[in-house]
């Protein structure tokens, strides 16, 4: 297949979305009554090959292009979706969508930002890789291979695959509203990920591991890749249940992640005006352990979450959510933060013909200067946390109660593979608990986290 | 439903300036090297959604999207491409880029596309919820958010949304198969917060729908009931005990408790994983996995529920597969590509997310048969366990057989007696394992009311689930009290 693309190889997909057609879709707006108005345009092209046991398994490529608009007549507005961005459709999607806004009702607090709020300059934040193109099918089948060999080659126990992937895409966002504020930047994305299947007397465990870019040579090596992979599935072979028991959890620097991404949803805007938060009221208050700061940053040159204006075209930024355990900063989008008489953070996020909502960008807690083995090593008897399943996290009261897997600590040591049982306790108590931070952040993802130990939590198990 | 639908390829044909001749030529370039099989699909998606939110209704959306997707299989090999612009030249370059999967060229079969598949009628809505006026639809989320205050004074904020959406799908095969299915669906939705005044906080959801119109809603009163469910919910949970940790007897409810078969026994049988391998149940069909009280099906065909479809993504008709029979292990649930290259039946299970996704195996209404016992019979048989009778998500990891689903709404069976609520709590177990422990199944199939969606590799359909009322000796309860 030859589907290379040149590195301006996404405007062919663009093409029809320009800032001149989005000054047409705010002008139609206008016309029909709408006060206020602004568009979204989103086009993106993308490649998946996978491989397993060593075979093509497929290959998929796409390419998309879409429309959104959200248009206010006074204080009531609507929000649409199209992908028929010809100009005779889109002058009848515009008039309708004006003529929803009209059915919905006045809310006090709806409305584009205040035009002076919007930045002057939009910075280049490298999202956009200037060396490779969408990589060719070919190319990307045999980086997957050597990831799943490496996988495979690992040890004898390694039998079964689930085959491994990679990925590679390109997106570009125009953004434009009836404040005079236009901007747009374009993105690529690269990752393989390889999950491999470990069997030992009967029983099967699989393991995975990944590593994703915006800029494809800075992809780790697709056999270290493989060969951790192959290690997450061997360490799980022969897990047990244990007791039912209240110990020390440790949670590996990805559970981490996942921890702080729970707090993030907490402290988002619409949560906290709907009653629907435990850390209402709570700004200003320590609401984590002292040694805990947590920072959201936006403008990581090349990070994956970063992005140089938020889903209302407004600036994006650094900041701390948490600063020393205390709560420092909520996510807000304007309209939460009108709700809650606060001003926006920057943190909008938007998925075209869709309200705004709210995200973190580049999200993580600070490393501490624990290695992980004096983490692990200060357990008398606990759980070293690597897998979590399930959904129980009750943003509303904090309750938690999720599946995990993992490694049992006896005497500071890993001892033995652990699985089928639960970890509960409440999120205001774990964040307060937390006793030791790792000194091993690392970015794999939009979230990232050091090792975490939090002093106590239940096990349920046999 | 509108006219021009009776007849949905039509619809395509003249929308996109489609003809027969086309889809075969498209389908040749596809095939030009050596494969088994080519299809094109075809979708047109509308929807609406209207939300309330502090007894305002001040969000409304609608989308359009549309778009085709041509795929190549040569054994186990899928090459896919689609596109949003639905014309000839993409498809045709679609079409270049899906055969690269095969690399042997050959001379393309000759394509004829015959005249459109029968299939069931199990949705013939005369109009979807999208042809109701919208301030008609705001009205009754209005009335929802009165009800639900009237509930109790401790209920602070409703949140309440009504989505409704119309599929359009259109699949000509490589055997010149022709199928295409209108697809209505909708869903309202309440959640609750209530406060104790002293600082505790709750939630409480609950909702329902299907491919059903917008009536619906309005007969007994549903949405009524809909509104008092998740008052009651979140007031009970403010009163809610911390829930026990450890190893239990547990009761569940009727209805959506189902998610249990979903995530325990139904994607461990979905026929990709058993193809592979790599699932906990591979190899395992003739065994027992459950007691002999245990019989689980799988029914597309049930009239107007969520999980319900005529035709599956691949224009196969859905059916009703056994997957468990008196406890032994009976089928597997198919795609056209699993169950070729596995030797069985397509099952009409090949379900996607969209026109930008590939079909894979996936659960349409999954749940358990009645059995005998009534459910005051089962209650009163337990000394001391957990009665569940709400849930959230759940998951499972396919291949340790390891799953989880998390209750909502929970009490404590003591001597017999339903007595305190206690907090959600993770349940978790093993998917081969846990339906042997059934002791007890009722006499009380329940399905759900119409909410659920499950998520696989990325890819989220509407589901439905079912269970009777049944007891289960020994299962892990993940509460704090130790």
């Amino acid at each position: 297949m030859n589907t290379q693309s040149e590195p301006n190889g996404i405007h062919s997909e663009m093409d029809t979305l320009d800032s001149a057609l989005a000054e047409w879709v705010l002008g139609e707006a206008k016309k029909h009554g709408a006060t206020a108005a602004e568009v979204l345009m989103i086009g993106a092209e993308s490649i998946a090959a996978g491989v397993r046991l060593g075979e093509v398994e497929k290959l998929k490529s796409s390419r998309e292009r879409r429309l959104g608009i959200r248009v206010f007549v006074g204080q009531s507005s609507a929000t649409a979706s199209t992908a028929e961005v010809e100009r005779a459709s889109l002058a009848e999607f515009v008039a309708s969508t004006v003529t929803l806004a009209r059915l919905t009702a006045e809310d006090p607090w709806s409305g584009l930002p205040e035009p002076s709020m919007h930045p002057r300059e939009i910075p280049d934040l490298g999202l956009l890789d200037p060396d490779a193109g969408i990589v060719e099918a070919d190319r990307a089948l045999a980086i997957a291979r050597k990831g799943e060999k490496a996988a495979l080659g690992a040890d004898p126990r390694i039998k079964n695959s689930e085959g491994a992937e990679f990925d590679s895409g390109r997106y570009r966002v125009l953004f434009a509203n009836s404040n005079g504020f236009s901007g747009e930047y374009e993105g690529s994305s690269f990752s393989l990920v390889v999950a491999p299947i470990a069997q030992d007397n009967g029983a099967m465990q699989q393991g995975y591991w990944y590593t994703a870019n915006r800029r494809f040579a800075k992809l780790e090596d697709a056999e270290s890749v493989g060969t951790i992979a192959a290690k997450r599935a061997l360490r799980r072979l022969g897990a047990r249940k244990v007791k039912t028991t209240r110990v020390p959890v440790v949670f590996d620097p990805d559970m981490a992640a996942g921890l702080i991404r729970s707090f993030a949803g907490a402290a988002s805007g619409p949560s906290l005006y709907k009653g629907a938060s435990f850390l209402i009221d709570r700004l200003g208050s320590r609401v984590m352990a002292p040694a805990v700061s947590i920072i959201d940053d936006a403008r990581i040159p090349g990070a994956l979450g970063s992005k140089p204006f938020d889903g209302e075209g407004l600036a994006t930024n650094r900041k701390h959510l948490v600063e020393k355990g205390e709560l420092k900063s909520y996510l807000l989008d304007c309209y939460s933060a009108r709700k809650l008489k606060m001003q926006p953070t920057g943190n909008a996020a938007r998925s075209v013909g869709q309200t705004p909502t709210v995200s973190t960008t580049n999200l993580y807690l600070e490393p501490g200067s624990c290695t992980p083995a004096q983490i692990i090593g200060s357990v008398r008897q606990g759980l070293y946390l690597t897998e979590l399943i399930g959904f129980g996290v009750n943003m509303v009261t904090g309750d938690y109660s999720r599946g995990a897997g993992g490694m049992w600590i006896e005497d500071g040591q890993l001892a033995y593979p652990v699985q089928e049982i639960t970890i509960a306790g409440n999120l205001k108590d774990m964040f307060l608990n937390i006793e030791m931070i790792g000194n091993d952040l690392q970015w794999h993802s939009t979230t990232a986290s050091p090792s975490l130990k939090i002093s106590e939590m239940t096990i349920a198990g046999a | 439903m509108a006219n021009d639908l009776a007849h949905p390829e039509k619809f395509f044909l003249s929308r996109f300036g489609m003809s027969d001749r086309a889809f075969e030529r498209i389908l040749g370039t596809a095939l030009e090297r050596k494969a088994d099989y080519a299809d094109l699909f075809f979708e047109y998606h509308s929807a609406e959604a209207l939300a309330l939110e502090e007894s305002m209704v001040n969000h409304t959306s609608k989308s359009v999207s549309h778009g085709v997707g041509v795929r190549v299989c040569a054994e186990d090999r899928t090459g896919y491409a689609y596109s949003d612009e639905v014309t000839i030249d993409r498809m045709r370059l679609a079409a270049e880029a899906a055969r690269a999967i095969a690399d042997q060229r050959t001379t393309a079969p000759a394509v004829q596309v015959g005249a459109p598949m029968p299939h069931h009628a199990l949705y013939e809505v005369e109009t979807t919820p999208l042809e109701i006026p919208i301030e008609e639809r705001a009205r009754l989320l209005r009335e929802i958010d009165a009800a639900a205050r009237a509930f109790d004074p401790r209920v602070r904020n409703v949140m309440a949304s009504i989505a409704a959406e119309r599929k359009i799908i259109m699949i000509v095969t490589s055997e010149g198969k022709l199928a295409a299915d209108v697809q209505p669906l909708c869903r309202l939705n309440v959640t609750v917060i209530a406060e104790d005044g002293k600082g505790g906080r709750q939630s409480g959801t609950y909702g329902g729908g299907g491919r059903v119109e917008y009536r619906y809603f309005l007969e007994g009163e549903r949405w009524r009931q809909y509104a008092l469910e998740a008052a009651r919910q979140a007031i009970v949970n403010l009163d809610a005990a911390d829930a026990p940790a450890g190893e239990m007897v547990v009761v569940l409810g009727p209805g959506w408790p189902g998610i249990l078969l979903h995530e325990a026994i139904g994607h461990g049988l979905e026929g990709d994983f058993n193809r592979k391998g790599v699932s906990a149940f591979s190899g395992r069909i003739g065994q027992k996995v459950a007691s002999e009280l245990c019989t689980v099906v799988d029914d597309g065909t049930i009239p107007m529920r969520r999980g319900s479809l005529n035709i599956d993504d691949e224009g196969t008709p859905t059916s009703r597969t056994v997957l468990i029979e008196k406890g032994i292990l009976r089928g597997y649930l198919h795609d056209r590509m699993n169950a070729r290259l596995m030797k069985m039946k397509p099952t009409g299970n090949g379900r996607r997310e969209s026109f930008a996704h590939t079909p894979m195996p996936r659960m349409t209404n999954t749940f358990m048969l009645a059995g005998d016992s009534t459910p005051e019979e089962i209650i009163k048989s337990v000394k001391s366990g957990l009665y569940a009778v709400s849930f959230g998500g759940g998951q499972v990891d396919i291949t340790n057989g390891k799953f989880v689903f998390s209750a909502s709404e929970a009490y404590l069976i003591e001597d017999g007696k339903v007595t305190r609520p206690v907090k959600g709590a993770t349940l978790i177990g093993d998917g081969p394992d846990v339906l042997t422990r059934v002791v007890m199944v009722g006499n009380d199939l329940a399905l759900d009311s119409g909410i659920g969606t499950c998520g696989k590799d990325g890819q989220s359909v509407p589901v439905g689930v079912g269970l009777p009322t049944i007891r289960i000796d020994g299962i892990t309860v993940g509460g704090t009290r130790a």
